[in-house]
């Protein structure tokens, strides 16, 4: 808890200032502002705007972390402005000095304002977010069970502040990725057991090279969401149902890279990494390496592949020879697999819902 | 020191080198290895993907069987990737008792048990917490004056921060830097030492992958960085072995050195870099033996 009994101080905010209609180049302005520790970056920014300079440009509305406007970055770390104390962002700061920048990954409209329609929005409406009802609507309401209402409720609980699309590492290399918002909104409707849309829906995002499987799993959106939304935990539930649930065969080797995975793992308790990238290109099996597929991949890696061979870093045999556990243990690993990819329905704990009962 | 050993796969397969090095500046550290040559990969959150129920129970397997081992303090482990996916499971097979119960079950067969709360370190954690910067700083032989090391973090081990249990009194997102530091080299910082390093969509997009890998190089590149130092096997394949493909796809050179966590702390206790495996790099660590000659030859 923040202590609100502390007695106004000076903090120095630093604003990356910018406007594309003036010609010039971004750059950082200080402003010293004087107010108690508990109060927010959203407050000493609009102190410093009243003050000092009255073209500072900030888009916020609610004050209370509800309305998601004021999404910035504190110190290089994604935040809502106003649910950001000035004591707890000055821990953070270097030099005692307090770093304000617009967020990543979207253009700059003016200072800390960018432009969410132009990526964000556009990317929510890329997954169809709205529910498409199971026919026949029943007279009165769905019946929907507890459990399931409340794993949607997470990815409900987006305030639509864009800080998980500023940080996406998969988007910053490859913009056309629909990233951890959208998708955390596409789970929202393919896990809603009223929808009627659920396969085509995976089947449509497994099939975008820049859908589901172009996350690349760096947790960064988890860290960002100022609501617990865990974005990319969303996207692995997706993945899980698009291939499991399923059994969609995307062209991007989503599926056919975690059975490879999985099968390797069954098959020898150790990964093989010479096999893994093959079957990931030609499919689950020893023959997955004489597929077209896995050729081209194969030769595209040479340059890679034969300073790997010269190094001694890989040898023919490393290559060619999985290494294993011994058969007792190998026998333990495939009785695990055998039970649990045996049951009827996958078993799945959501913290989420189940809530931690030994925290 | 004692500890129950899982040092993965990839260590023991496209990396050798790391395990060997391990092998090598364990005694040096006063730390027994027993390995855990039963355990079967973690998954590398891969098999989560596919069935969280099965990764969670072929890790529980592996707490189980380090749990045996007689004497050991903790479970170490060599790869961030490793230690990010098991933190995931052990988050939910100690969040509720009955789940618990549920996968010991599965165990059951084998004669296996997993008891709540195992302590479960990356060598990177191990060193800093267990054996501690002091003790470090007094083992180093050879300090890597002028060697200038860039971190590379990746992701696994430093977020999300609240499992990982990094915190004010644990900045272990900030331990490769103290580990420099403590060896007497000097912290290279640059845009890319926290970000995906790419491995996780090489097969996916390729592309993407690779631009990451050839990003934070260059980057590297820019700031000055002799070699980066990274304790994940994982992006030492993106980061070395695709490095020749990376150079492609970001246009331009990069012969940038990566260098396994144990390699830079076995060449601060004063092995030399072919006993440390550095040879079989796909980027020659050329900075870092010239480094070494130079060092050795102003001793002499």
């Amino acid at each position: 808890m923040a202590d609100t009994h502390k007695p106004p101080q000076d903090f120095t905010i630093r604003m990356r200032r910018y406007d594309p209609e003036s010609g010039e180049a971004p750059y950082w302005e200080d402003h010293t502002v004087e107010l108690a520790p508990h109060r927010s970056v959203l407050e000493a920014i609009l102190q410093a705007r009243d003050r000092f300079d009255g073209s500072i440009a900030i888009r916020c509305s609610c004050r209370q972390a509800i309305c998601g406007s004021c999404g910035v970055r504190v110190n290089g770390e994604p935040a809502l402005a106003c649910h950001t104390h000035l004591d707890a962002a000055l821990q953070g700061a270097k030099d005692g000095v307090i770093e304000v920048e617009p967020m990543g990954n979207m253009p700059v409209i003016k200072d800390l304002i960018v432009d969410m329609d132009a990526v964000h929005w556009k990317k929510v409406q890329r997954v169809t977010p709205w529910l498409i009802n199971k026919q026949p609507v029943p007279e009165r309401e769905y019946l929907v069970s507890h459990d399931a209402m409340v794993d949607v409720t997470q990815s409900m609980a987006c305030i639509q502040c864009g800080a998980c699309v500023s940080d996406c590492l998969a988007m910053e290399v490859d913009p056309g990725f629909i990233g951890p918002a959208a998708l955390a909104k596409a789970y929202r409707f393919v896990g809603d057991p009223r929808d009627d849309q659920q396969f085509e829906r995976l089947n449509d995002l497994a099939q975008d090279p820049q859908g589901i499987f172009d996350c690349t799993h760096c947790f960064k959106c988890v860290e960002a969401c100022p609501k617990d939304v865990n974005p990319m935990g969303q996207i692995m539930r997706l993945r899980r149902i698009a291939t499991n649930d399923h059994h969609i065969v995307d062209q991007n080797n989503g599926e056919r890279h975690e059975a490879a995975f999985t099968g390797l793992i069954k098959d020898n308790g150790l990964l093989w990494e010479a096999e893994l990238l093959p079957r990931s290109y030609g499919g689950a099996s020893w023959f997955g390496k004489f597929h077209p597929a896995a050729g081209k991949e194969l030769l595209s890696s040479l340059p890679s592949i034969i300073r790997a061979l010269i190094r001694g870093k890989v040898t023919p045999m490393g290559a060619l020879k999985p290494h294993k556990i011994a058969k007792s243990d190998l026998q333990s690993v495939q009785s695990i697999y055998r039970e649990i990819e045996g049951r009827p329905e996958r078993y799945e704990l959501n913290l989420y819902v189940s809530g931690e009962d030994e925290p | 020191m004692k500890v129950a050993y899982w040092p993965g796969c990839v260590s023991r397969g496209f990396t050798p080198e790391l395990h060997g090095s391990m092998a090598r500046i364990a005694p040096l550290l006063d730390l027994e290895l027993v390995e855990l040559d039963r355990a079967c990969c973690s998954g590398a959150g891969v098999i989560a993907e596919h069935n969280q129920e099965l990764a969670d129970t072929l890790n529980a397997r592996t707490f189980a069987l380090a749990q045996q081992v007689q004497g050991a303090e903790l479970m170490m482990n060599i790869c961030s990737t490793c230690q990010g996916a098991q933190s995931e499971c052990q988050e939910r097979l100690d969040s509720s008792a009955d789940y618990r119960a549920h996968v010991n079950g599965t165990l059951a067969g084998e004669g296996l048990t997993y008891e709540k709360g195992i302590t479960n370190k990356n060598f990177l954690w191990l060193l800093v917490e267990e054996i501690g910067l002091e003790k470090l700083r007094s083992l180093v032989k050879r300090p890597l004056t002028n060697l200038k090391v860039g971190p590379f973090y990746g992701c696994y081990i430093v977020r999300p921060r609240p499992r990982l249990g990094i915190d004010s009194e644990h900045p272990r997102d900030h331990y490769l830097h103290q580990v420099i530091d403590a060896l007497g080299g000097t912290v290279i910082e640059y845009a890319g030492m926290r970000k995906c390093c790419g491995f996780p969509i090489i097969t996916m997009n390729k592309q993407a992958s690779l631009k990451q890998a050839g990003r934070h190089l260059g980057d590297a590149v820019d700031a000055e960085a002799d070699c980066l130092v990274t304790p994940c096997p994982l992006c030492h394949l993106n980061l070395d072995l695709q490095q020749p493909l990376a150079e492609r796809v970001v246009g331009r050179e990069l012969e940038m050195p990566v260098l396994h966590l144990p390699q830079l702390v076995g060449l601060a206790l004063g092995l030399e870099p072919k006993e440390l495996g550095m040879s079989r790099h796909v980027v020659r660590p050329t900075s870092v033996i010239d480094w070494s000659t130079a060092i050795v030859a102003a001793t002499a």
